[in-house]
């Protein structure tokens, strides 16, 4: 019973985004990036994205993209996420959960200001 | 790691690492049998025999192969308690397959975990990659297959919130048709 998308679902899927899509702002597409080497995911990095992810869902959050990357040399910091708007620096931060990924999404990513008590140099 | 499908996450991240723009992921439940086979198959760069035997050694590899790091040699080890076997098939060029099995209901056998999310996760945060999810409990069969989402979709990003909808719902609708109620 092979569930294969449908064209028309998918096309009905591209218009509901756009729609929804935001114009796009000056600060530009919000980056958020998850460690996901195996250092990360036996930190709970697995967990930290999907908080990220329902978090999206739930509260309707356009115009963040989220994607990962692998080990990045910090294993003991894990899990570790990065955030970028725009043409900005890229920030890390270290040790995060569900928790604090909430208050990374909202104060940084919404709010464009940095969470510095998380955030960490590589 | 606790769940199965977190060693899954971790050997599909290997076939990222390896340049892959293919990996299947087979989960195969085979009850009459008792067994648990998961297979992924990538087209990554691959690697030599001798590289493929040496990554399953933890001594090896800790240190100095950076790209495969203990997770292999600890699936191998959790798999060989259950009564079970972990191949890796590697050809330089062609691609890697790791075959895991279990005894299904062996007592040590790790539990499954979120299957879905480890799916999903990859699905939407690789939008590069094509991602082929088969999941098979006895004669049933779930397939998903992201290559004409991921091309109709090109060019907007898998995290908006009515696409990951999407994506999380036919994932989770598919697997959880068959998946047996009881895990063991």
């Amino acid at each position: 019973m092979p569930t294969i998308n449908s064209l028309d679902d998918l096309k009905r899927i591209r218009e509901e985004a756009l729609r929804k899509r935001e114009v796009k702002s000056a600060s530009g597409q919000k980056q958020i990036i998850v460690g996901m080497g195996t250092c990360g995911i036996a930190a709970g990095a697995r967990d930290t994205m999907k908080a990220i992810l329902d978090q999206i869902q739930t509260e309707g959050l356009t115009g963040i993209s989220v994607t990962q990357t692998g080990c990045v040399g910090l294993c003991e910091m894990e899990p570790i996420i990065q955030v970028k708007i725009g043409d900005g620096e890229k920030v890390t931060y270290g040790k995060i959960d569900s928790e604090k990924a909430a208050k990374i999404i909202r104060d940084h990513v919404i709010g464009g200001v940095v969470v510095k008590e998380y955030s960490i140099t590589l | 790691m606790k769940e199965l499908s977190l060693h899954i996450l971790d050997i599909a991240e290997n076939s990222i690492s390896a340049s892959s723009s293919q990996i299947t992921i087979a989960v195969l439940e085979d009850i009459v049998n008792d067994r648990l086979r998961i297979c992924i198959t990538d087209n990554g760069k691959g690697m030599s025999t001798e590289m493929a035997q040496k990554i399953m050694d933890p001594f090896v590899t800790s240190r100095t192969t950076r790209k495969v790091g203990l997770g292999i040699p600890l699936l191998k080890a959790a798999a060989e308690m259950c009564d079970g076997f972990l191949t890796i098939e590697s050809q330089p060029g062609i691609g890697t397959k790791v075959t895991v099995e279990f005894q299904r209901s062996h007592i040590d056998r790790m539990p499954m975990g979120d299957l879905t999310t480890t799916i999903l996760q990859l699905v939407v945060s690789n939008p590069q990659i094509n991602f082929i999810f088969i999941y098979s409990v006895n004669e049933l069969e779930y397939i998903f297959d992201d290559n004409l989402l991921k091309q109709e979709l090109y060019d907007l990003s898998l995290t908006e919130p009515s696409i990951l909808n999407y994506i999380k719902d036919q994932i989770e609708t598919g697997y959880h048709e068959i998946h047996p109620e009881v895990e063991y």
